[in-house]
């Protein structure tokens, strides 16, 4: 019986979604404007994730060494760092390097050169260009530096001249304040939206259910049980949301390919086309279980309110 | 089969709509309740359905007091008691024959059985050709006619009509009360309000006159006095 009962119930919501055409219409389309602000969420999401990650990346300290640091020493200093787990990479670049990279820097300013070819040796020490994996981390990191340095040289003059954190302290703090700033204003504007999306489409379908209401009062007085009564709208909800989502996620397509080249050139490191492309099936999967978890509940709810009698 | 025993049921308004109300309805009894609108006769019924619920007094099906019935028990003494409404009161997205199926599968019978009974049922009230017509196809008289095929089709012992030929032409209200006729030679206790004297007239059964919320009369073989 229970298998009966199970389909008798599931046929009956089917058989209303299609009669109910108008109805069911409106619903699906509340439903699919409200997944596609839950798309859009998760699209802005991505693009505040990769543009933060893409300034993060800017940021990095160099540590200057004395000009007559042993490049061993500093090698080995690098193989340490490297071993940092809040260290993401360091970059090498030797005193000819750093010279070869300063006559580049200023090919047009002839006094500059001149000068420079007045002195004996390479007034340029070498460069050890750090990059953390988060941009808090940048102070531990110094001070692990200022540490090593005196042990690597231990008894000698220091090998470190300088490092440019100081000077970057106070931009790399803002920054860090702003990439928080910025994830708990998304997540209090998804968390709003989100919800103002939920309520339109439990209002929508709630709309619907009071048009049945008689019905419901019909079937209550011929003695339906109240899952028997309820069984059909909830299956409708869950069509409701099944339709959405699958409406949704194909509007998607051309929305996506529309702003993949234009979120490419906004320099927020992500294009959203291939976004699309790349997370299709967990998009599909989160609007789905999105629209079917909103659609029978709400119907389910909507329904309670005419099976007091 | 069901006793009223001193039944008052009074809004919040403190206008009360039944006053202290006994009477007994005997199995097989074929009853009439007459009254102006307004005279307690639909909050009658819907005691009997425990759509309402009584202020004092209690009401009896068989011994059982209805308004005390479990959710589940009242399930299915609602099944056991057909309905027919002045309004018809069907699903306007099911067909004839889906809406005679709801309340067979409402009852938990058998896809079988349900594909045997309606087909005859329908046929008991002339509308084997309108099997599939959806309630906005039909007219107002072969609305009223699925209407009490649901209302038998699953063997009640108790079939209430609130008015059922407050819309219709004479033609069909005769008709109607044919049918409701016939059903009561057959064995089932029927519950009938209605405005019609001709009705009642013609019937020449128990009548109970309704007036201010009051039984005024009971005769076994009345006719339409107000």
């Amino acid at each position: 019986m229970f298998w009966t009962k199970v389909k008798r119930v599931i046929k009956s919501g089917w058989v209303a979604f299609w009669r109910n055409g108008y109805v069911s219409l409106a619903s699906v389309l509340v439903m699919t404007v409200a997944l596609l602000v839950i798309s859009a969420i998760i699209y802005s999401d991505a693009l505040l994730n990769s543009t933060l990650q893409n300034i993060k990346n800017k940021v990095d300290i160099n540590v200057y060494f004395v000009t007559d640091a042993p490049e061993d020493q500093i090698l080995t200093l690098q193989q340490q760092l490297n071993a940092q787990p809040e260290v993401a990479s360091t970059t090498y670049i030797s005193s000819d390097q750093a010279l070869a990279a300063f006559k580049d820097r200023h090919a047009t300013d002839q006094y500059t050169l001149q000068a420079l070819s007045e002195l004996d040796s390479n007034p340029l020490g070498a460069i050890l260009n750090i990059q953390a994996k988060d941009p808090s981390q940048y102070e531990g990191i110094v001070q692990y530096l200022n540490t090593e340095d005196t042990s690597v040289a231990s008894g000698t003059t220091p090998i470190i001249d300088k490092i440019n954190y100081d000077q970057n302290k106070t931009a790399i703090d803002a920054l860090n304040r702003i990439i928080a700033a910025s994830r708990t204003l998304g997540l209090v504007l998804a968390i709003f939206f989100a919800l103002i999306a939920i309520l339109i489409t439990f209002n929508t379908i709630r709309l619907a259910i009071y048009i049945s209401r008689d019905e419901i009062s019909v079937m209550r007085l011929v003695g339906a049980s109240n899952k028997y009564i309820r069984g059909p709208f909830v299956v409708e909800g869950l069509l409701y949301g099944l339709s959405s989502a699958l409406i949704t996620i194909i509007l998607l397509y051309p929305a996506s390919y529309w702003l993949g080249p234009i979120s490419d050139n906004l320099g927020t490191g992500i294009n959203l086309f291939d976004y699309y492309l790349q997370n299709f099936f967990q998009l599909l999967v989160i609007l789905l279980v999105s629209g079917l978890v909103i659609g029978a509940i709400s119907s389910y709810l909507a329904v309670k309110k005419y099976l007091k009698i | 089969m069901i006793y009223f025993d001193k039944v008052s049921k009074i809004y919040s308004d403190s206008s009360a709509a039944l006053q202290d109300i006994s009477f007994h309805i005997e199995p097989n009894e074929f009853v009439s309740i007459v009254g102006q609108s307004g005279a307690g006769k639909t909050t009658l019924l819907k005691m009997i359905l425990a759509e309402e619920y009584p202020t004092e007094g209690a009401v009896f099906f068989e011994s059982a007091n209805i308004h005390k019935l479990r959710k589940d028990d009242l399930n299915k003494y609602r099944r056991r008691i057909g309905t027919v409404f002045q309004d018809f009161r069907l699903l306007p997205n099911k067909t004839a024959y889906e809406n005679i199926a709801f309340a067979m599968e409402a009852a938990g019978r058998s896809d079988e059985e349900i594909a045997a009974d309606v087909p005859h049922v329908l046929e008991l009230v002339d509308l084997g050709r309108k099997m599939w017509s959806f309630p906005g196809q039909l007219s107002g008289g072969e609305k009223q006619r699925v209407a009490i095929a649901r209302a038998i089709v699953n063997q009640p012992d108790l079939i209430i009509a609130d008015e059922p030929t407050g819309n219709l032409d004479p033609v069909n209200t005769f008709e109607i009360i044919q049918i409701l006729k016939k059903i009561n030679d057959l064995g089932t206790t029927i519950i009938l309000t209605t405005h019609n004297k001709g009705v009642i007239d013609s019937l020449n059964k128990r009548v109970i006159t309704m007036d201010n919320g009051k039984i005024i009369r009971d005769e076994k073989s009345g006719g339409y006095v107000i």
